[in-house]
Parts: C-alpha cells; sequence; structure tokens
C-alpha cells in the first residue's frame, strides 16, 4: 500500500547490532546483525504517569498505585466492551485503569462515604473519571461482599473482577451484622420502625480467609467463561506457601506474582481463569462454609472473652468489649497492639500509620452510633477516607512503599 | 443508579424467596448521555431479565420498549438504541428500591443505592 509517514497502518523497525568496537565515538562502520520486524505491540509507560495517584482527585490511603492499577487491568485483559468489577471499590482507583482500556466498570463499598460521599463535590469516584474524561462506572453501589445483593439466577455476567480485598482482621475489612450478634452475645435486635431510615447497621470484623471465601463465591458465579479474577493476597514472606492461595473447582490459576513490600511482607498478584459453570452443590456448599464462619467466629469470640476475664488482655485481639464502645479507645487500642497489615503496606513512614491512626480515633469519637459498630468501622472508615493533608502524604509513601521493590516471579 | 445495575439486585434478606425484581420510588431520576458501544449491548442481553427492565424503565418515564424481547432483534439499530437509552441512560438519582415480598425499601441516595441489611435481617 502507500506509504503514510504521518499515519501509518503497519509500522516496522529496523535495530541494528554492532559489535563493540569504537570508531572514534562515531557509530560503528557495519552492524553486525540486523533485525527487521513488523510492530505487533508496544508498551507505554507514560500511561502511569499519566494517572499518578499524587495528581488524582480524591484519594484514600488504600488507592492503588497507578502502575499497579494498570497491571491488574491488564492481567484483567480490560478491553472495550468488557464489564469489570472491584466490589471493595473504595477510590475508584482500580476501575479507572480498567477504564483507561475501554471497560465498562462497576464497583462496590460496604463504606458508604467513600463511595458515595467522597470528600465533597468534585472530590469522589465520579470526579476521578472526570479528570481523565474516561466513562464513569455504571453502577456503584453500597454492598456487603459477605451478603451480597445479587439476583440469585444471575451467572458469569462480569468479564473480570479486579480488586485489592482489605487484608486486616482489625483496621481491615468489615461485614453485616453487629460483632455481639455475630459471636452469639445478644440476639439479633429489631430497629424500631421510625429509626429505619437513618439507621446504620453495625459491622463486624471479617477475617481474610471468609472475605476471599466469599471473594472466590462470587468470582464463580459471576464471571463468564474465561473471565478473570484478579486480586492481591498479603504474604508474610518467610512462612508464605503456594498452597496458600484459596482454590475453587471453577477456577483455575493462571499467575501467581510477588510483589515484596519489606522484608518482611509481600504481596502476591494472583490471577484466576473461570473455567466451569458455577453448579448449585457450590452454592450449597458455600451456605454451608458462610455458617462455618459464623460458629468459628461465634466459639473463637467466646475463648477471647473468656481469656479476658480470666486475664489481663483487654482491649486485645477483636477489640474486646470495652474496645468496641468508644471509637477512641478502639483507636488507641490499634496504636498499642500493632499495626494492620495494611498500615505497614501503606504508611512505611511512622507519622503516616500515627496519622492513620489518630484520624481513626477521631472519627470513632465523631460517631458514636450503633452498637458501637459504627465506632468500630471508624478505625476502618479512617483508614480509607481520611483528611486531606494526611492521605497525598499517605498516598505518596504507599507509591514509595509499593513501586521501586517490585519483582515478578510466576509461582 | 442504571437500571444495568438494578437488574441485577435483589432483596436478600433472611427468609425471603422472591426478593426480585425490586420495585423503584423514583423520587428524582434524569437522563444522561452514555456512549452507545453495540458490541456490549449484544453481549449483555442475555443476561438480562428484559420484562424487569421494562417495568423498571416505564417507573423512570421511559415506555418505548417493546413488551417483549430476543436476540434476533439485536441486530435491528433502532432496538438496540432503545435498550441502549433504557438500561444506561435512565439514572436514578434518589428513591428507593422496594422488595416485591416484604416491601422492605433499599433507599438509593446521590445515585447509589444502600443494599446493606440491618441486624436482624443477615
Amino acid at each position: 500500500g502507500r506509504v503514510n509517514l504521518s499515519r501509518p497502518d503497519h509500522k516496522f523497525w529496523v535495530i541494528e547490532q554492532a559489535a563493540d568496537s569504537t570508531n572514534n565515538g562515531l557509530p560503528p562502520n557495519m552492524p553486525t546483525r540486523v533485525f527487521i520486524g513488523r510492530e505487533v505491540a508496544v508498551t507505554d509507560r507514560t500511561v502511569a504517569t499519566k494517572y499518578e495517584l499524587s495528581r488524582r482527585q480524591y484519594l484514600g490511603p488504600t488507592a492503588m498505585d497507578a502502575e499497579l492499577a494498570l497491571l491488574m487491568a491488564n492481567q484483567a485483559l480490560a478491553r472495550r466492551g468488557a464489564l469489570m468489577y472491584d466490589p471493595f471499590v473504595g477510590t475508584g482507583s482500580i476501575l479507572v485503569a480498567a477504564a483507561h482500556f475501554g471497560a465498562v466498570t462497576m464497583g462496590a463499598d460496604i463504606d458508604i462515604r467513600v463511595v458515595r460521599d467522597g470528600k465533597g463535590p468534585n472530590r469522589d469516584v465520579w470526579a476521578n473519571f472526570h479528570q481523565y474524561s474516561l466513562s464513569p462506572p455504571v453502577g456503584l453501589l453500597r454492598a456487603d461482599n459477605n451478603c451480597p445483593p445479587w439476583r440469585q439466577d444471575l451467572r458469569e455476567i462480569f468479564d473480570a473482577i479486579i480488586c485489592d480485598p482489605p487484608y486486616g482482621v482489625r483496621a481491615g475489612g468489615r461485614k453485616s451484622g453487629g460483632r455481639k450478634i455475630l459471636n452469639g452475645v445478644t440476639d439479633p435486635y429489631s430497629i424500631a420502625e421510625d429509626l429505619k431510615a437513618a439507621h446504620i447497621p453495625s459491622t463486624a470484623p471479617y477475617s481474610l480467609e471468609e472475605c476471599l471465601h466469599d471473594l472466590l463465591d462470587t468470582a464463580a458465579r459471576l464471571l463468564a467463561i474465561g473471565g478473570r479474577l484478579v486480586y492481591f493476597y498479603p504474604a508474610a514472606r518467610e512462612e508464605y506457601l503456594p498452597s496458600d492461595i484459596p482454590g475453587h473447582p471453577c477456577l483455575r490459576l493462571a499467575a501467581n506474582s510477588e510483589q515484596i513490600l519489606t522484608k518482611r511482607w509481600s504481596r502476591r498478584l494472583v490471577t484466576m481463569v473461570k473455567v466451569e459453570r458455577y453448579s448449585d452443590d457450590m452454592a450449597a456448599a458455600h451456605v454451608a462454609a458462610h455458617e462455618w464462619f459464623r460458629k468459628k467466629q461465634i466459639e473463637e469470640s467466646k475463648l477471647m472473652r473468656e481469656t479476658e476475664e480470666a486475664g489481663d488482655l483487654g482491649g486485645v485481639g477483636e477489640g474486646g468489649e470495652k474496645g468496641d464502645r468508644k471509637g477512641e479507645k478502639k483507636g488507641e487500642g490499634e496504636r498499642k497492639t500493632g499495626r494492620s497489615f495494611h498500615d505497614l503496606v501503606f504508611a512505611s513512614r511512622a507519622d503516616e500509620v500515627a496519622g492513620i491512626h489518630q484520624e481513626a480515633s477521631v472519627r470513632g469519637m465523631r460517631d458514636e452510633r450503633g452498637e458501637g459498630g459504627r465506632g468500630t468501622a471508624g478505625t476502618t472508615d479512617g483508614a480509607k477516607g481520611a483528611g486531606s493533608g494526611l492521605t497525598r502524604k499517605a498516598a505518596k509513601a504507599a507509591k514509595q512503599a509499593s513501586r521501586p521493590l517490585y519483582r515478578a516471579k510466576c509461582v | 443508579m442504571k437500571l444495568l445495575t438494578h437488574n441485577m439486585l435483589q432483596c436478600t434478606v433472611k427468609g425471603v424467596t422472591k426478593g426480585y425484581p425490586l420495585k423503584i420510588e423514583a423520587v428524582k431520576y434524569e437522563e444522561r448521555e452514555a456512549d452507545f458501544n453495540p458490541d456490549f449491548l449484544r453481549h449483555i442481553f442475555p443476561k438480562i431479565d428484559f420484562p424487569a427492565l421494562r417495568e423498571a424503565a416505564e417507573a423512570l418515564g421511559v415506555t418505548d420498549l417493546p413488551p417483549q424481547a430476543d436476540a434476533s432483534m439485536l441486530d435491528d439499530e433502532d432496538f438496540l438504541r432503545k435498550f441502549h437509552h433504557a438500561l444506561m441512560e435512565v439514572h436514578l438519582e434518589e428513591g428507593a428500591l422496594i422488595c416485591p415480598e416484604t416491601g422492605r425499601k433499599f433507599p438509593v441516595s446521590k445515585g447509589i443505592p444502600n443494599m446493606l441489611l440491618n441486624e436482624d435481617e443477615i
């Protein structure tokens, strides 16, 4: 065809390789090898700069680093017309990357303030998409990954599920149900009709194990055949074994790469492909597992209470009963008993960690409603949607913490 | 909240057997243009409960969807445009989604439905 240098249909590269010779600083006379090829695909590292977190409209301490988000979107095969879902959407950082590749996106979060309110007008999830002229998500919901709101017969609708699940037990994920109810201390209580509209349901800690179990079930159910689940799995480097990565009969492990964060911690980018249809047996097994987790939680909490009563733990572990009532107390308890994984990962500097906890405890003080559920949720909320100056610092720390030490190792 | 999202949701309160489709109480809604992507529409069509979409669209003032639809209609651009409009361009900003079995309301505020269950519903 005709050559068009300004807008070519095909690009060809000629690469000359020369022997290591000097020619007074001039290029060598004769190349030893010449390569000619047609350009098939090209990586574009400038894209990561375009989406750099430091310039993002709306940030939270757990916003995914732009380069990593793009990597995740790539692993998920984000492309025009594909539908991708993030069940822990937060500020939307991962969906932004998916939208960059043209995907249609949808997100959910249990924390309504992060997803609906953001930090005010023009500083919310929508603003993040508007900032880059990307098509905004077609749906954002407040939903619990543990009690998802999907139509029962809904199957195989997403092309990918990409997310960064909450890692920690204390300052990490939340699921529905007051702690005391789930621990069997009190019976489920009803909210008076006239208070229902304003009621904020209590939430309880959501262990990584149960969280991933639910995530895999959702993926098995809602991914199209060939669709992908891409998520980060936290690992203590000395103890990690490949068999730690959870599995599911519907999902085949396609990739597992390590990102080293600190000497002790790394996280693994896991990619799974949906290969089999979800069956009724699997649905029944999931219901049984859900019950099993609940029972286990009741037993563990009972053991915890008995130990507390017998001894001097007070305020440790799952927050304790005392920690519940005052978010402020809970914030202090956090500082004393150790940092959550997210703190370790995203706040490599001590002032960042202190800042996140301080913000969390301030939130705990402001929000005293509910059975301590709100107070405890304050810890997570603080970690997610904190004040402006803080989160920019935290975002920078996040970038520093998560970027330079990348090492890919497919197991 | 677009009707694509609405089409995927149900009431999951403990004990409810038919929490679908959710009725719409529309307090504030509007139409917003969205990228017309025929590939996406054809891809998503088999997953959509069409009667539920039609009923929901009517609650938001969109009445031009045919009573039934099947895959063969996806070749017709006119139908695709109507489908696109109902699914992706009508937006419920304020209101509620109502369980057809129990009447339980899931509020929608700033376009975001709150599907969290209360302590006695899980």
